[in-house]
């Protein structure tokens, strides 16, 4: 039997959070949300596996950022709002790790079940909203580095850079394909 | 319409042989029950302890006017048990209760008994198996009553029975439990599951009563008592109520049983005397109302 | 030598959605097993399955790339609601899928009445445990393989494989049910949803996670099955996997969290006689299909090549973050 202890995933670093703490949330909030419109304009399909008509609000949290993602699946939509903080009565689910674990989750290069056993990811609340978010994400194949590039213009082949050689580290972490075999297993 | 019998399902736990059989001696000149169940379904390394008063036991089950029906393993898999169920199935005089696949290709289509740990779940696959030659169906526990009534309405040249009384067989495994909660394997055992006569009972961390081990077998912590809906049950057409034996008295249960279907006695006032009888046990009839089985449906 | 006359074993992939379809073929699947969007399959799951549109692009994406689509119709049907269980039999049929896996004989029998030329598998839901099983199979609806149930050993399975008269499939990789499959109700015990006829086991609408002073504590229904601290690895909310306490001991008294794999066994594998070997995980993501498959298609080419089997570390994506051979080899019992 191969045993590992669990792996967990890197954070940002605290002066991250710190630098963000003072800058207004509503720029951030507008782009984001351009790109979750984007998202869903290519990927209509994504919205058809969201469960029920209800309104239902998941709180994406990335626990090294000083703000909350809120995602709201309606019938047919999907929006997004930001959040300082969250209590119980915003959201009916919510998923927390760190930041690029959230982003690699969404980029298809990891698996949510395997960050939820590593704990690296946090689940509460309607497990059964966040299970059909999760899947129908994946199906979606979004590439979000490279949706968010586009969006980014003309920072786009810097930002792609950095944040593929951070995605590379994590999949090494996760032992996720890659040419490199983790060596500690034993 | 028919009367709705009773069967006395096989006793599921590692009982002395000694008590085995003064169990069934006391079944066969008390209990009012039709039809009984006998032969180990849960482990093929008990049998041996038992199988010497077997035939003394069918015999005088036989003379008290109780039909007979051999039951067979859940989950063989050893070539000394795949051989022992199939001899059964060709040699017995009673009839066979089948408890895995397995076992039908030896009956050659003899009429038979399929027990409730075969998935029938529909009127297709009860047909499929009454095509085969099964002429009685014990229906698996989890099902709910619109599914009864359903394969009632469809199979009625079959006996369709439903699991009314007892912990509730929930899974059946390679690995034995009680083997390994004494930090032994299954090889090397030492029968330690003869220390729980109605099983182990598992509660969770919070201490909540939930379910419980024998051997290889995981049941329900609760007893399904359906003696609030075994008439329901008989109106449908159910033919058959399955009692599965517990310490309790049997005799007892059955009567009570038997004075309800009769109309000799009140559900209510039949549901108090059960909790008399098993006063440590917990009562369910979640299933058959298609919710948890846990839970116990007030109507 | 005895290897030599045998067929490479083939590759069965999950797929939970057409994407993870398509990364399972990319990564060197022979064969996909998947399942539409309702509770005729067992792992109904929220957003995921196949709609009856993407079922027939991927069953031709499939073709297109020279791999095979197997559907799962492995759920028992309704009594009185035989409906959907059917419908399903009869459009992978038109469809097109190379064959459907089936649990109930109910299904079984429809399918070989109707469906004549659709090739019939018998999932491991359905419990084949021995060749007399197996073969009452064959005989009764002239099924083609079967999946044999994961409480089998290595030995075991050679035996049956050689005195069944179809092929016979293995699980190779993943979620490991202690509880023979198809024949559990535990999950329905706690929650009222069934994995034989609701095709879910431990329905998500049923967990709840709960956070206490750092333990997290997971409930399924009105039950606590597992409480773990944060430097402990978790599973599926799966209550054979969950903590419980008895007279005795209290701990995981059925099974830890582990995943099954056994590419170290491969080679006694194909020396059994197996002809396929599966990969669970149809509600994994698309990350953990293309590693999980690769892993295997490299382990089976350098099989094929005669070469050692080269065995990355898969155990931080599986369940408990640790891996075990399970029943096949036989101290687990």
């Amino acid at each position: 039997m191969q045993e590992q202890a669990p792996q967990q995933v890197l954070r940002l670093p605290g002066f991250v959070a710190w630098a963000m703490r003072p800058l207004p949330l509503l720029p951030l909030e507008i782009a984001l949300g351009r790109l979750v419109k984007g998202i869903v304009a290519r990927h209509p399909e994504l919205v058809g596996r969201l469960n029920g008509s209800e309104w239902r609000c998941v709180a994406v949290d990335p626990n090294d950022l000083p703000f909350v993602i809120l995602l709201d699946m309606r019938e047919g939509s999907l929006t997004l709002r930001l959040a300082r903080t969250l209590d119980s009565e915003t959201a009916h689910a919510r998923i927390s790790g760190p930041l690029i674990a959230l982003v690699g989750l969404v980029d298809g290069v990891y698996d949510g079940d395997a960050l939820f056993f590593s704990r690296d990811l946090v689940i509460e609340g309607d497990i059964e909203t966040v299970l059909a978010l999760r899947n129908a994400i994946d199906d979606a194949d979004i590439g979000l580095l490279r949706e968010t590039a586009a969006l980014l213009e003309p920072y786009a082949a810097p930002f792609d850079r950095v944040g593929r050689s951070a995605i590379a580290v994590v999949r090494r972490t996760l032992g996720l394909g890659g040419a490199e075999h983790r060596g500690n297993a034993s | 319409m028919s009367r709705t019998t009773l069967t006395l399902g096989p006793l599921l736990y590692n009982w002395p042989a000694a008590d085995w059989r003064d169990f069934y001696a006391r079944i066969a000149d008390e209990a009012p029950v039709d039809t009984v169940c006998i032969g180990e379904v849960v482990c093929s390394k008990r049998q041996p302890f038992y199988a010497d008063v077997i035939p003394e036991t069918i015999e005088r089950l036989e003379r008290a006017g109780k039909t007979v029906i051999l039951s067979t393993l859940a989950l063989p898999t050893l070539d000394r048990e795949l051989k022992y169920c199939g001899s059964l199935a060709r040699e017995a005089s009673q009839m066979i209760e089948v408890n895995d696949i397995s076992t039908i290709p030896a009956l050659a289509k003899r009429p038979h008994a399929i027990g409730p740990l075969i998935n029938v779940y529909n009127e297709a696959a009860a047909a499929f198996l009454i095509a085969g030659g099964a002429a009685r169906i014990a229906l698996p526990p989890e099902l709910p009553l619109k599914s009864i009534s359903a394969i009632v309405a469809a199979a009625r040249n079959a006996v369709i029975e439903v699991w009314a009384f007892g912990r509730i067989p929930l899974a059946i495994s390679a690995r034995c439990y009680h083997a390994r909660l004494h930090g032994r394997t299954k090889d090397s055992c030492q029968f330690v599951c003869e220390q729980d006569l109605d099983g182990l009972d598992v509660e969770t961390l919070d201490g909540e009563r939930f379910l419980a081990v024998n051997g290889v077998q995981t049941l329900s912590y609760s007893y399904c008592n359906l003696i609030f809906e075994a008439r329901q049950l008989e109106s449908l057409g159910v033919s058959a109520l399955r009692l599965s034996p517990h310490t309790c008295d049997m005799v007892a249960v059955s009567q009570i049983f038997r004075d309800v279907l009769d109309g000799i006695r009140e559900p209510s006032h039949a549901m108090r005397a059960m909790r008399t009888i098993c006063s440590d046990a917990a009562f369910s009839n979640g299933f058959v109302h298609g919710t948890n089985g846990a839970l116990y449906v007030l109507e | 030598m005895k290897t030599e006359t045998r067929r490479p074993l083939e590759l069965v992939c999950p797929a939970g959605t057409p994407s993870a379809l398509r990364a399972a073929i990319e990564a060197g699947a022979d064969a996909v097993y998947c399942g539409f969007r309702d509770e005729t399959n067992a792992r109904n799951f929220p957003g995921l399955n196949f709609s009856r549109e993407e079922m027939k692009s991927s069953i031709g994406y499939a073709h297109s790339h020279g791999a095979k689509v197997l559907i799962a119709v492995n759920t028992f049907a309704r009594a009185g609601d035989l409906t959907p269980w059917l419908s399903a039999i009869d459009d992978a049929a038109t469809l097109g899928a190379d064959a459907v896996i089936l649990a109930d004989m109910g299904l079984m029998s429809y399918a070989a009445k109707n469906h004549p030329g659709l090739r019939l598998h018998v999932s491991v839901q359905a419990a084949a445990a021995s060749s007399d099983s197996i073969n009452f199979y064959v005989e009764a609806f002239g099924v083609k393989r079967v999946v044999l149930p994961r409480v089998l050993s290595v030995p075991e399975i050679a035996a049956v494989t050689r005195n069944a008269s179809c092929e016979t499939e293995t699980f190779a990789f993943g979620g490991l049910c202690v509880m023979t499959e198809g024949r559990c109700s535990l999950s329905s015990y706690a929650t009222g949803q069934s994995p034989n006829m609701n095709g879910v086991c431990s329905p998500a609408s049923h967990v709840s996670y709960r956070q206490e002073d750092g333990v997290m504590v997971a409930r399924l229904g009105d039950f606590t099955i597992n409480r773990s601290s944060a430097d402990q690895p978790v599973g599926y909310p799966t209550l054979c996997k969950g903590r419980f306490k008895t007279g005795v001991g209290e701990g995981h008294i059925f099974e830890e969290p582990v995943s099954l794999d056994v590419r170290q066994l491969l080679p006694a594998l194909q020396n059994a006689g197996v002809t396929a070997i599966k990969i669970e995980g149809r509600q994994r993501s698309r990350a953990y299909i293309k590693a999980v498959v690769h892993a295997f298609r490299e382990a089976l080419d350098a099989l094929a090549d005669k070469r050692s089997v080269p065995i990355s570390s898969l155990a931080p994506i599986t369940e408990g973050q640790s891996v075990t051979g399970g029943a096949y080899v036989k101290t687990w019992r």
